[in-house]
């Protein structure tokens, strides 16, 4: 088997060894999930600004057919995930990282799936040149499924235009309960790989190294097989260790390359780009099959559901719809998170849809009481475990005390929200939410800092310009003194008659 | 189907509180046992003494800052100050000085600083020095360990409670009779009357290698201890550094002039080397927070026990080389700031 020894590997600090909670969805396959009786597609599913929709209500669309599209800034495209009429477009509600509700495509399901004609769009990459491969990457919709939904294509863009060393396909899906990317490399590792070959092509990279949790040797064996028959040299797999949060980009990449990211910075600093493996493998559905993004493998798990499943699932398919697949709610399920148990985001209805970004929908049980956080006793297990060397137990003293100097001395705004300290956390206290919460007045600061600082600047040249032009009149007057001391008084006296003889009603005329 | 919001993550901590300072309790179990097999039962007077005015102390101040009672007595912090008040102590203590202790770690040290989390003294040391410098003559009337060789009289459960009640003996008794110098007061006095250490040594007080009882005592302390690093309640940095601190020292002087030196070995076992290597520098509470300052806070407080010991007025180091040292931790914080990941690699101008 070509996959690498972990022993290459650089160090990260910290972390966690969290119970894996997988194997119950990982013992079946892929289930498909049916087409529901309704889509629900958010014009946001992506970092950047919300798409604009091209379709309006009534019309009939295809299934990969273009519904919404970006308004040529930062966004991704929206495509239908099956066909049938559009029915309103309004806000529903979705997964709190957007927002309580969103704007949303409502498409009516025919049932009968039919698709766009594939055949004018699919295209052989290796004809094209880089620019233009990413261009068509831009217009299938893809974004980072690994939960970041950046939009890939000018990810990539970006990456270019930087000297770069390393392509990291990012297969470590290190949160709990989350097995959509193990599954979706037993089961098309085929597509991860050609997705690599693509990316190769489009950065002009000459190798790629596809980074596996130690914990799916499956997944590995999988991906190893197809490599062995594509026979391609160029991609490297390797095997990283099974600790949380090694699936973040920039601990994947000090893993792989023993290089820290630069505060604030990008991976493309240290010359890597890291994308998921789902997203290459979204990347080669599109450009070699003339699939855009619009159904994506997804975990539906936790204790709260009867079976826990990994399903592929059409984008806009709602929670509830999804949740029957995986035999409905247990009798104690009393909390639904969509993402990982680590950084997901709860949600109050399961009427949201399952969008780009939805790796994994998680039904808990423990009814968790209200936090009864006790003081801190800086044991120092957080910075223990903190993967960015942060003292935690330090910021959480200085967000006590709204001391924003020192939260930034301290690093808050390199906190990368894993919530490890919160596991390890003796007091109880949430440390993460905290941190979320200080950096979040950190901006309100800045943004208020920067709104005093606007208004000082018009003030300043509101004054500037006053004083400008009360110079401008002084000259003007000293030059009439002038002026007229030169003419001489008997001349004034003249003008000053004259103006005495005209009628009162002239005088206006006269100014 | 409607559920109710949190925010992530949504993983229920492993530990907590209350079980760090049972554990801590637990670990004290062997020490404790040694201390009674050799001191009589003196010990456990003082801590039911030390526990009643700790707990009564500390739920006082709770109610007086407001502060939930129930809660802040759950946390057991009160216990373990209580149990290392003990622990300092002589095995014979009258209870007004247990009690005086007692009171000014919880009410004073503690909660006048804030409460749990914020003290910035060790309480247990911060009580232990009032009384020591308060009760000089309590504090120097060490009872004898129990040797059997010895012309000794082994006080009884009733004796020592008619001493901890009333700080009087049964007429038949007198203090001269039952307490002996400590291995550490032993060397220091012998050492000053220009003996070698060689000749002190011969005194079947000094036992083996740390002092008869002591060494002990300090032995299962260290077991105590070792459960703490194992359960990982405290971390190796603070017990190692500590213990170096007073091994470096003591062992450069021992092995250059061994003669007026006492050993490195009876640094470590004597006096209360082991509990305040694993139970005392590693509160967490009053000592550096990053794995850097805990070695220079342990090292720190390994050389000023020995140079208390050494030179010093006190026979033994351990609360002044603590509260010193606590001193010295929001500097030792301060410089030691690990790297943050993804920052410039200078200290101190990571921005």
């Amino acid at each position: 088997m070509s996959a690498a020894a972990t022993y290459d590997l650089g160090k990260l600090h910290g972390g966690l060894r969290l119970p894996a909670e997988k194997s119950v969805a990982t013992a079946g396959q892929i289930l498909r999930a049916p087409i529901p009786d309704q889509l629900v597609l958010p014009l946001t599913q992506h970092v950047g600004n919300p798409s604009q929709p091209i379709v309006s209500i009534g019309e009939y669309v295809l299934k990969g057919q273009l519904i919404a599209d970006t308004d040529g800034s930062l966004g991704a495209p929206v495509h239908a995930s099956s066909s049938g009429k559009i029915i309103a477009i309004e806000p529903w509600p979705v997964s709190r990282r957007y927002g309580d509700t969103a704007p949303c495509i409502i498409i009516e399901c025919d049932g009968q799936d039919q698709a766009i004609e594939t055949s004018e769009i699919i295209v052989d990459y290796t004809r094209l040149d880089p620019d233009s491969l990413l261009q068509k990457i831009l217009q299938g919709g893809i974004v980072g499924l690994g939960g970041a939904v950046f939009p890939t294509a000018q990810k990539l863009m970006q990456a270019v235009t930087a000297p770069l060393d390393y392509l990291i396909l990012n297969g470590v899906e290190c949160e709990p309960y989350i097995s959509c990317d193990d599954m979706l490399m037993r089961e098309y590792a085929h597509d991860v790989l050609c997705g690599a070959q693509i990316l190769m092509h489009a950065l002009g990279l000459p190798h790629c190294q596809v980074a596996v949790e130690s914990d799916k040797p499956q997944a590995l064996i999988a991906l190893g097989e197809a490599l062995g028959e594509m026979d391609d040299k160029r991609i490297v797999l390797k095997q990283v260790p099974t600790i949380y949060p090694s699936g973040g980009e920039d601990q994947l990449v000090q893993l792989v390359t023993n290089k820290e990211v630069p505060t604030g910075g990008l991976p493309t600093d240290v010359g890597c780009v890291v994308q998921n493996v789902a997203t290459a493998a979204a990347i080669n559905r599109w450009v070699s099959h003339g699939e855009p993004l619009i159904c994506r493998v997804t975990t539906v798990t936790g204790e709260g559901v009867v079976k826990p499943v990994n399903v592929l699932v059409r984008l806009g398919t709602t929670v509830a719809d999804i949740i029957t697949l995986a035999g409905g709610y247990t009798d104690q399920a009393n909390q639904l998170v969509i993402g990982g148990p680590m950084t997901g985001k709860s949600v109050s209805t399961d009427r949201v849809p399952l969008v780009k970004a939805t790796n994994c929908v998680l039904v808990l049980v423990d009814a968790i009481g209200e936090a009864n956080a006790k003081p801190c006793i800086r044991c120092g297990e957080c910075a223990e475990v903190c993967p960015i060397q942060l003292l935690p137990q330090q910021l959480y003293w200085f967000s006590c005390a709204d001391n924003e100097a020192k939260l930034r001395e301290f690093g808050l705004t390199d906190c990368i929200e894993c919530g490890c300290c919160d596991l390890v956390c003796p007091s109880h206290i949430a440390l993460t939410s905290d941190f979320r919460m200080a950096k979040g007045r950190m901006r309100e600061l800045a943004d208020e800092k920067a709104r005093a600082k606007r208004a000082r600047q018009r003030f300043e040249t509101r004054n500037l310009r006053v004083l400008l032009e009360q110079e401008q009149r002084d000259e003007e007057l000293a030059a009439q003194k002038e002026t007229a001391r030169e003419i001489g008084p008997e001349a004034i006296r003249a003008i000053v008659a004259r103006a005495r003889k005209k009628p009162a009603g002239d005088q206006d005329e006269d100014k | 189907m409607e559920f109710e919001r949190r925010d992530a993550p949504f993983v229920t901590p492993a530990t907590n509180v209350p079980a760090i300072m049972r554990e801590v309790l637990y670990a004290l179990i062997p020490a404790t046992l040694a201390y009674v097999w050799y001191f009589g039962p003196g010990l456990i007077l003082n801590f039911m003494v030390a526990a009643l005015f700790c707990v009564a102390g500390e739920a006082a101040m709770l109610r007086a800052r407001g502060r939930s009672v129930e809660a802040g007595l759950a946390d057991c912090s009160a216990l373990v100050t209580a149990a290392l008040i003990a622990f300092a102590l002589p095995a014979l203590m009258p209870w007004w000085v247990t009690a005086t202790a007692a009171l000014f770690a919880v009410v004073v040290a503690k909660h006048l600083y804030g409460g749990l989390g914020f003290n910035i003294f060790n309480p247990a040391m911060a009580g232990y020095v009032v009384v020591m410098i308060a009760f000089p003559l309590h504090l120097n009337l060490w009872a004898a360990p129990d040797m059997g060789d010895l012309d000794y009289h082994y006080l009884t459960l009733l004796e020592t409670a008619r001493y901890t009640l009333t700080g009087t003996f049964p007429d038949y008794l007198s203090f001269d009779a039952i307490s002996r110098a400590t291995p550490l007061d032993t060397v220091k006095a012998g050492l000053r009357d220009l003996r070698t250490f060689e000749e002190i040594r011969v005194n079947p007080l000094m036992g083996d290698f740390g002092g008869r009882g002591w060494e002990w005592i300090g032995n299962f302390t260290a077991v105590g201890g070792a459960w703490l690093l194992i359960r990982k309640i405290i971390r190796w940095q603070i017990p190692l550094a500590v213990l170096t601190g007073l091994l470096l020292p003591s062992g450069i002087a021992y092995f250059l002039e061994p003669s007026i030196h006492a050993s490195p070995s009876f640094y470590l076992f004597s006096g209360g080397t082991m509990l305040c290597a694993f139970f005392i520098a590693t509160d967490p509470v009053s000592a550096a927070t990053s794995n850097k300052g805990r070695l220079i806070y342990g090292l720190g407080v390994g050389f000023l026990i020995y140079a208390i010991r050494r030179w010093g007025s006190y026979a033994d180091g351990v609360a002044f080389a603590i509260l010193l040292m606590n001193m010295a931790v929001p500097a030792i914080d301060y410089l030691t700031k690990p790297h943050i990941v993804g920052h410039a690699k200078t200290p101190g101008k990571s921005q």
